[in-house]
């Protein structure tokens, strides 16, 4: 149960039951619609950007608790980021999922995201965990549809 | 009888018995993550016995060659394997042998009789109704026919129980109707359709008939010559069989009048550039190199479940159903997702929220395989306004024990949601 237990922390399954910014955003500059075939996850990404910032993100649509627990932590870390500093979160968060805690060296970098640290142990759950970070990339570069297949 | 197929397959028992059955699938007998494996994903693929995995290797270990062609030995052999496996596959079908096309699965099944069937009837406002019920495999081929076609596929529903609406098909069977495709079991909530009264609509009116049997055969059978239908499909790899192997039966007057699909080798009897003429039936439908040894597996498979009995088959697997179903309600926050009049093989379900997803994964870790997902039939999941389903499936070799580890599985995740 263990890597179960890592998989499913407090904090994502408090964030997946009572995902934060959730629901329709008002004013959104660009949005994005993420699928994942697979399971049949569902997610629609608003973000307000301003001067190459982020002001604002929210998200609504149907996931299991990994991809609303990962949408809902990461449009609270985007917040006031601009683009290139979302893109290194990212890299960072892509890191951690794929390869895991070891995977990336500065773990400071890591922050809230260290939550998603056993995920890498599932790898049939990665793109459950990535798929709100690649329709956010894909709202702030102007494609409109993203899927994880 | 060819040699390859000649398995020793276990001598009927009655009453079924499901232990010594089980033995006979080594896939079954391993660990994961560190607990013994409760496989209830039969309805994706079930797991293979040593009957047939043994009967693929002893092809390949003794009679491999090319088929219809060598005049060598081995090509004889495997010749006779070949057709073997076709008559093996008749008897089971109740048809001619003639009438028994090899394909990769019933999706390839299904494309062929749209191309070749299908798109030289249809012209633009003509229909296929497809019913809600069915796989994205019996829907996908008849939209890319009427993308070229200017047709219309339209949809029969089903009702809150996942049964379909007989009334409401029969309206929709109307004089611009050209086919109807029809699955015998659904894979996503396992209701099993009423295909005489459907057959019967259609044949009234003079509509042929297409029946997607890969979730039907390895539960049902099928006496294809008492069906009464126009085209079956089913793939060898959901009925103990190899992946890659598949069956189209036809009626003959069909494949008869129907133009080839692939062109290539084993097809023709002769080729020029002035005139090339195509093999008769079925070998007309069979371009290039068969899976010769998939087909010998599929012949050990259909084998195999003969000496056991389709209908001691049934027997278990609907009393193993109806254990699952009452095991489950007895979980505070399942619900099932479907509940059809006649049920075969598969159950769908929620639990409390938790998302499907969730519940696979967890539930792995405890050794039992289930599937989450839309199970590739999307229009059911809209129908139901769902994202996706838990799905444990079941065959002839699960077990009370089975149901009891999903069960104990499903209030660890519970546990761990709470």
């Amino acid at each position: 149960m263990s890597e179960l237990t890592d998989l499913y922390q407090e904090v994502i399954l408090d964030h997946g039951k009572k995902p934060r910014n959730f629901g329709p955003l008002e004013g959104a500059t660009a949005s994005a619609e993420g699928l994942n075939p697979l399971c049949g996850d569902h997610l629609i990404l608003q973000v307000k950007v301003a001067d190459g910032t982020v002001l604002e993100a929210r998200f609504t649509g149907t996931g299991c608790a990994i991809s609303r627990a990962s949408a809902s932590v990461m449009t609270g870390l985007v917040k006031g980021k601009t683009a290139a500093e979302v893109e290194a979160m990212f890299q960072v968060f892509h890191a951690l999922v794929t390869g895991g805690p070891g995977a990336h060296p500065d773990l400071e970098a890591l922050g809230k995201l260290a939550v998603f640290g056993g995920v890498h142990e599932f790898p049939t759950r990665v793109k459950c965990a990535s798929l709100a970070w690649h329709t956010l990339r894909s709202a702030l570069q102007g494609t409109p549809i993203t899927s994880t297949e | 009888m060819s040699t390859t197929t000649a398995n020793r397959a276990p001598a009927a028992a009655a009453p079924f018995d499901v232990a010594a059955r089980r033995a006979e699938f080594p896939a079954l007998h391993q660990q994961v993550h560190g607990k013994p494996l409760v496989y209830l994903d039969s309805a994706a693929t079930t797991q293979k016995p040593r009957a047939v995995i043994d009967a693929i290797s002893r092809f390949y270990e003794r009679d491999n060659a090319n088929v219809h062609r060598g005049v060598h030995a081995l090509s004889e052999r495997a010749t006779k394997a070949f057709e073997g496996a076709r008559a093996t596959v008749a008897r089971f079908l109740n048809a001619d042998p003639r009438e028994v096309v090899f394909v990769r699965g019933a999706t390839e099944a299904i494309n062929l009789v749209a191309q070749s069937f299908g798109r030289p009837r249809l012209q633009a406002g003509d229909e296929v109704v497809v019913t809600t019920l069915e796989h994205h495999s019996n829907i996908v081929p008849w939209q890319l026919l009427a993308a070229a076609t200017g047709a219309r596929v339209v949809p029969a529903p089903i009702d809150d129980a996942g049964d379909l609406e007989l009334a409401a098909l029969e309206r929709l069977l109307g004089p611009k109707v050209k086919l109807l495709a029809v699955t015998q079991v659904s894979n996503a909530l396992g209701t099993v359709t009423p295909l005489e009264a459907v057959i019967a609509l259609a044949r009234a009116r003079g509509i042929p008939v297409l029946v997607d049997g890969a979730q039907g055969a390895p539960h049902l059978g099928v006496d294809v010559k008492a069906l009464g239908a126009d085209f079956y499909a089913f793939s060898g790899h959901k009925l103990y069989g190899p992946t890659g192997i598949g069956v189209l039966w036809a009626r003959r007057e069909h494949l008869e009048a129907m133009p080839p699909w692939q062109g290539g080798g084993d097809m023709i009897r002769s080729v020029s550039f002035e005139k090339t003429t195509f093999n008769e039936v079925p070998y007309k439908f069979e371009a290039g190199t068969p899976d010769i040894a998939g087909a010998v597996g599929l012949a050990a498979a259909l084998d195999y479940v003969a000496a056991i009995g389709l209908p001691a088959i049934a027997a278990h697997e609907a009393g193993l159903l109806r254990e699952a179903e009452a095991a489950l309600l007895a979980i505070p926050g399942v619900r099932l997702v479907g509940t059809p009049r006649q049920r075969a093989g598969v159950l769908s379900f929620l639990v409390g929220d938790i998302h499907p997803h969730d519940l696979a994964t967890i539930v792995d870790r405890q050794g039992v395989a289930i599937r989450a997902g839309h199970h590739c039939a999307q229009p059911i999941m809209q129908r139901f306004k769902l994202a996706a389903t838990a799905r444990a499936s079941f065959a002839l070799y699960s077990t009370p024990a089975d149901v009891e580890a999903l069960v104990r599985a499903l209030h660890a995740a519970i546990k761990l949601f709470s």
